[in-house]
């Protein structure tokens, strides 16, 4: 498939999401498009509701309503399980990793291998291992280490190897580079860029606009939590997306002044 | 649900670097020694403490080590244990039972009415008093879980309510001894296996042991995965065996002064079977289940566990069950050991010393650390102080000192480990 193949429906479709936290009203009409292949750049202030939008797909939290489609049909996703089952892996702004439990534990938590009853340890940490080799990394001594004894940068890649070892066909990665040094960030679009031409969808949020503009296909820009725009990355400049972001307009794109109030 | 993501990708570097071909055995020894000095201590610090007290009351007095004083270690610190067995559930997730010693109170009397009162044989009498520890347990764990209490709360009040319980059942004060045609209920704590079935059972066990590592480090090695040298494992097993050897032969000899005139006396104590089995179960599902995998989630971070998919309230609830019915099967076990029931039995201080054993052992008041072993290591360490200081002649007021001084050690090793790592 590619890049702007738009004959196939999209593989995760948002239409009037809202999302209100008692009277703050964090998500308005949010419609989203995810299509497979591509990375999706999801960009937006400090508190513009990204997370809040991720955690939605997620089944973490609830909508008030509007509707989520996958593959054209329509779904209910009322859990991090359900989301699971559709093939969606979300990681995390804040990691969501238990300190206590070792990196192979952590990365199967919920969906632990088993024999009969009994877990399956090697099976798990032979998987494991074998998808942290593929993403490259070096640095942890041993996948039986407790996580409470990584680095924030190793912590990260743990938390992405977690998402990328299921077959999942949307991965989400909420602000995955904030914690890494040059190479590991390095490391890690590459990665983005690779799942995407494999031909998963990819979905990243980040404040870097270049790394926003060397791996993503597409760009939707939240603002004060509605969706400025959905463009396509190559259609518009650096400086449109900071404005976009900034005031939720840039010219023709985006809210009108009589929308963004 | 593969690895097929990632397995697309040409780079598969190795995650961990082929060790370089040096002595298996020490390396062995430095990566359990960086574990160590990491803050991940396991039983250290129970077993060292052990071996202090026990040398240091084994000199002061000689009859600390006599094998009818380590026979009464043993079936006195046998409810302790069980109660803490049960409370490590709920402390691993950072939760706490104030009430679980009353509520062995409860079951035990609930045993000794059918029992004694309405003449029921003992297996349904067992029976009952365990399910009335689900019950206590589903009810504490609902008002935790889905009222969203603070276990602090709840089981505070469940302390000062079932104490009433166990008043009303046993009509304002009355002391109901445990009758039971076949006496199974007493030789609990009053039976032992005959010296040659303590072999047998000691030889099952090193069997069992050796079996599970064996196939353990098998299994590892046919994956190509790193685990520990055989030499090691080996040592293991004869250590375990020499343990038990040891252990065995103790509670064979004969701790009647006059067998032919007052019966004769020894053998290992059925309870240690069953504490042992008991140990083997919770420990099997604990570390070796997915539940007990969940239990630890949730008491490492709530957030990650719920994120990953699981029903932390059912986690909670179970937890408390597990508790509350281990707290009854504490309740059996001390019924066994007095002969009877009161309103004090599982009162006064069992709670705090369940709690303690536990603390003492290893186990983490701040929930995500803990293994069903560290009440019996810890129980073992509060049965020698108090049975010791007491052989030494020593006033109560000095035992209650010294355990809560050792109580406040544990806990502030607890704190520092996780000031450390934090
Ligand atoms: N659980 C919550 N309860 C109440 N308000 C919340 C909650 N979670 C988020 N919010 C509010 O929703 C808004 C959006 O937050 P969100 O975390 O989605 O922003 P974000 O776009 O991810 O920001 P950042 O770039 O800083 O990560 C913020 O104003 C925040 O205060
Ligand atoms: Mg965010």
């Amino acid at each position: 498939m590619t890049p702007g193949d738009t004959a196939a429906p999209p593989l995760l479709e948002l239409r009037g999401i809202n999302k209100s936290f008692g009277p703050v009203h964090v998500l308005r009409d949010v419609d989203f498009t995810v299509r497979a292949g591509e990375v999706t750049a999801l960009v937006g202030d400090n508190g513009a509701g990204k997370s809040t939008l991720v955690k939605c797909i997620g089944g973490i939290y609830s909508t008030d309503n509007g509707e989520t489609h996958i593959d054209g049909q329509k779904v209910n996703i009322h859990g991090p399980r359900d989301a699971a089952h559709n093939g969606i892996e979300i990681v995390y702004q804040d990691l969501a990793l238990c300190d206590n439990l070792d990196i192979v534990q952590n990365m199967f938590l919920g969906r632990e291998k088993r024999s009969g009853l009994i877990l399956d340890e090697p099976a798990m940490e032979e998987l494991a291992a074998k998808t942290l080799a593929g993403l490259s990394v070096r640095t942890v001594k041993s996948v039986r280490q407790l996580v409470s004894s990584l680095s924030g940068g190793q912590r990260q890649t743990v938390a992405i190897a977690k998402a990328v070892l299921w077959n999942s066909r949307l991965v989400i990665l909420d602000e995955p580079t904030a914690a890494l040094g040059v190479a590991q960030t390095a490391q890690v679009l590459e990665l983005v860029r690779r799942l995407a031409d494999n031909g998963l969808a990819v979905v990243l949020i980040s404040h870097n606009m270049n790394d926003v503009f060397a791996v993503s296909d597409r760009i939707a820009a939240l603002y004060l939590g509605r969706m400025a725009a959905q463009v396509r990355a190559t259609d518009v400049t650096h400086a449109q997306v900071v404005e976009l972001i900034t005031a939720g307009r840039s010219g023709s794109l985006g809210l009108q002044p009589e929308e963004a109030l | 649900m593969t690895t097929e993501n990632i397995a697309r990708t040409p780079d598969t570097a190795p995650v961990v670097e082929a060790p370089e071909r040096r002595n298996a055995v020490l390396d062995y020894a430095a990566n359990y020694w960086r574990k160590v000095a990491g803050g991940d201590m396991g039983a250290l610090p129970a077993v060292g403490g052990l071996i202090v007290l026990c040398t240091f009351f084994a000199i002061a007095r000689p009859s600390f080590l006599t094998p009818i004083n380590i026979a009464n270690l043993l079936q006195q610190s046998a409810p302790m244990i069980a109660i803490g067995m049960g409370l490590v559930f709920v402390l691993l997730l950072g939760e706490i039972d104030l009430s679980a010693g009353f509520t062995s109170g409860v079951c035990a009397a609930v045993l000794a009415i059918l029992l004694t009162n309405e003449g029921w044989p003992w297996y349904a009498g067992v029976g009952i008093a365990i399910v009335v520890g689900v019950a206590i347990g589903l009810l504490l764990g609902f008002l935790v879980a889905k009222v969203r209490i603070p276990s602090f709360v709840v089981t505070l009040a469940a302390f000062l309510a079932f104490q009433g319980v166990v008043l009303k059942l046993l009509k304002e004060g009355t002391n109901i001894s445990i009758r039971d045609s076949q006496s199974v209920i007493i030789s609990i704590e009053n039976g032992y296996l005959s010296p040659l079935l303590g072999w047998a059972f000691a030889a099952l066990v090193v069997a069992v042991f050796a079996a599970v590592e064996l196939v353990k480090v098998y299994k590892r090695r046919s994956r190509g995965l790193p685990h520990a040298p055989f030499a090691v494992v080996a040592l293991k097993i004869v250590g375990l065996a020499a343990l038990l050897a040891v252990f065995v032969t103790i509670l064979n000899e004969e701790r009647s002064r006059n067998p032919l005139l007052f019966g004769s006396n020894k053998g290992m104590p059925i309870v240690v079977v069953i504490i042992a089995v008991l140990l083997v179960l919770w420990t099997l599902i604990l570390r070796r289940t997915p539940f007990g995998r969940h239990i630890y989630a949730v008491g490492g971070n709530v957030e990650a566990a719920r994120r990953a998919g699981i029903r932390v309230d059912r986690i909670r609830i179970s937890a408390f069950v597990i508790c509350s019915s281990m707290a009854a099967i504490g309740g059996i076990i001390a019924a066994s050991q007095a002969r009877s029931v009161d309103p004090n039995t599982g009162g006064s201080n069992v709670l705090l010393y369940a709690v303690g054993a536990a603390v003492i052992g290893g186990t983490s008041l701040f929930g995500g650390r803990g293994r069903v072993v560290d009440p019996v290591l810890g129980g073992t360490v509060v049965a020698v102080i108090v049975n010791g200081l007491g052989l030494m002649g020593q006033q109560s007021w000095v035992k209650y000192v010294f355990t809560g001084s050792v109580l406040l050690l544990a806990a502030g090793v607890d704190a520092l480990l996780r000031k450390r790592t934090n």
